[in-house]
């Protein structure tokens, strides 16, 4: 009797990971893996809508390396990721030195006040944005008007729409960014920087040789994720520009590009075509980005 | 000293710029028309005016209770299934458990975006367009959940699990009774960053939505800049209602909210 409990414990014990991950992996297949597939091939049709399709091969690669938007949209996104990284990043993990200091009163005032930004969605932030870059009477233009006087079109100048749009992105996601770069700052151990000091080492040597080691595989993930993060711009852009890609096009991203074939214009495949040139196109990149930290040798 | 006092002044100034945008919206959103642009910040007749107009123009209450809705059961939804499939990683081996933590590293690295045209298609073969379920069901399984949950269960003492198994309880038993009071604090960031990413998610309800009565706040209040495009004090009344919930529980539950995000960053 009591052999056949502790069998019966013991099938429940190796039974019980399968149940638990089993709702999630069923979840994950119909709405994760079944469409990722399906896309693939999805990719090689045209479709009007969701009910007919046409197989035509590459036809949807062929044409969108002919379409000049597409061009475009690539590098308006390729430029916003890259102001993204080379300005935010630094922006953040200045602050994040700043706050990792010994303790000081009004730390926690800063520290929250840097990644309150988080908290708004970016839809919200992009319709608050949008008001704030009015031509003459926004906050913006009033607040340049301080040390110049010229009335900036952000939004319908061309030239300035993505420099709006890093900016408004540079107030959003610094504070979010700070926030891992200051957890990794935290985890180095204070006696490396003491030690450093000993050896007589100025503060460029110490973020060099003790600083920048201790945060690397934080930083390479804050860079991988918000090269990705930024090469998914849409709904900031899109609700800032009125529900549309600017002027001269000049606010088109590739999830934009992607939206309008999809869903405005109807063709399901040339959407998932899109989305899979996107999807290769940042696994390259993610991998440059790792090969070139060092990342993949550990 | 001149150090601190250096320190001090850029950190004011940075929390000066991050700080204005709202401290403006604050203030617009009780400005008249007239005042909206004279005042720099607030004005000395403040008004409701902005709200009155609001809510003639677009169901913006309505849309709220959607927004509520939706989001909670997206959270619940997927605070069930992340919790229980990252239990099993974190405290159990099993076959296939190796092919599970290298799909859900996979999927990190793909744009979800590229799933929308095939998660459409899908909708419709089973007639989901434009209702809840279409609109919730994608997002019922967090991925990132998971991946917290298995982190932070991988903590918890085997021999706690062992004490509940010695006393009867079943393996479910364990995970109710004993591991999820243990991992509340995770529970708590975890909710909050799930309930943010669903009551701002944007594209997904606008694709899958059609009627009007349905919409999220997101897409009913993107659609109000067009229709209000000159009463930027009405939209400004909107957008600060719409943040308002999340910037309570955020302002709340700071602290948990911030281990939840570093959690996987810096020990995983």
């Amino acid at each position: 009797m009591s052999k056949r409990i502790s069998r019966w414990h013991i099938f429940r014990h190796t039974s019980a990971p399968y149940l638990f991950i089993a709702p999630f992996i069923i979840m994950f297949a119909i709405f994760y893996l079944y469409p990722l597939i399906k896309s693939l091939i999805l990719a090689f049709y045209i479709t009007v809508g969701p009910k007919s399709k046409i197989f035509v091969g590459f036809d949807n690669f062929r044409f969108m390396f002919h379409d000049p938007d597409f061009y475009r949209a690539v590098r308006n996104t390729v430029l916003y990721a890259l102001g993204s990284v080379f300005v935010q990043l630094p922006v953040s993990l200045g602050l994040a030195i700043l706050l990792n200091r010994s303790k000081y009163p009004g730390r926690n005032f800063f520290r929250f006040s840097f990644f309150s930004p988080y908290m708004f969605g970016s839809v919200f932030v992009a319709v608050l944005f949008g008001v704030l870059f009015v031509p003459h009477f926004g906050l913006v233009n009033k607040l340049v008007a301080f040390f110049y006087s010229v009335d900036i079109k952000w939004l319908s100048n061309p030239k300035l729409v993505l420099p709006a749009l890093i900016l408004t992105a540079l107030w959003l996601y610094a504070g979010l960014n700070m926030i891992y770069f200051l957890a990794a700052l935290q985890s180095v151990p204070k006696e490396l920087y003491e030690a450093a000091r000993v050896d007589g080492a100025n503060a460029l040597h110490q973020f060099l040789h003790v600083t920048w080691p201790g945060i690397k595989p934080v930083a390479v993930f804050v860079i991988m994720m918000s090269t990705i993060g930024s090469f998914q711009l849409f709904e900031l852009a899109w609700v800032m520009l009125d529900s549309s890609p600017g002027p001269d096009n000049a606010g088109l991203t590739i999830i934009m590009y992607l939206y309008q074939s999809g869903f405005v214009s109807g063709d399901l495949g040339y959407a998932s075509a899109i989305g899979w040139v996107l999807t290769c196109g940042l696994g390259i990149i993610s991998f440059f980005q790792m090969k070139v930290t060092g990342a993949l040798s550990k | 000293m001149i150090n601190r006092i250096l320190l001090y002044a850029v950190l004011s100034v940075c929390a000066a710029i991050m700080l204005t945008p709202m401290i403006w919206l604050l203030a617009a959103a009780f400005k008249g028309n007239e005042d909206l642009f004279s005042y720099l910040f607030f004005s000395p007749r403040p008004t409701l005016h902005n709200f009155h107009k609001l809510f003639e123009s677009i169901p913006f209450m309505r849309y709220m209770v959607n927004s509520f809705f939706v989001s909670g059961i997206v959270v619940m939804l997927q605070l069930f299934f992340s919790s229980l499939g990252g239990f099993a990683l974190a405290k159990y081996e099993f076959r296939g458990k190796k092919y599970v933590m290298l799909l859900m590293l996979i999927t990190m690295l793909i744009p979800g975006q590229v799933l929308m045209a095939p998660l459409y298609e899908l909708l419709f073969k089973l007639r989901l367009l434009d209702t809840y379920t279409g609109l919730v069901s994608p997002w019922a399984v967090s991925v990132f959940g998971m991946f917290l949950f298995s982190q932070s269960m991988k903590q918890i003492p085997q021999s706690l699990l062992e004490a509940g198994r010695l006393d009867g309880l079943s393996e479910f038993g364990i995970f109710w009774n004993l591991v999820l009071p243990v991992c509340r604090p995770m529970i708590g960031a975890f909710c909050l960053i799930s309930f943010m990413g669903s009551w701002n998610n944007f594209l997904w309800p606008q694709i899958v939505l059609n009627s009007q009565e349905m919409y999220t706040l997101p897409v009913g209040l993107s659609q109000l800049t067009g229709l209000l495009s000159n009463e930027y004090g009405a939209l400004m009344a909107g957008t600060l209602l719409a943040v308002l919930p999340v910037g309570v529980l955020f302002f709340l539950l700071q602290r948990e909210f911030i281990s939840g995000l570093t959690a996987g960053a810096v020990k995983g």
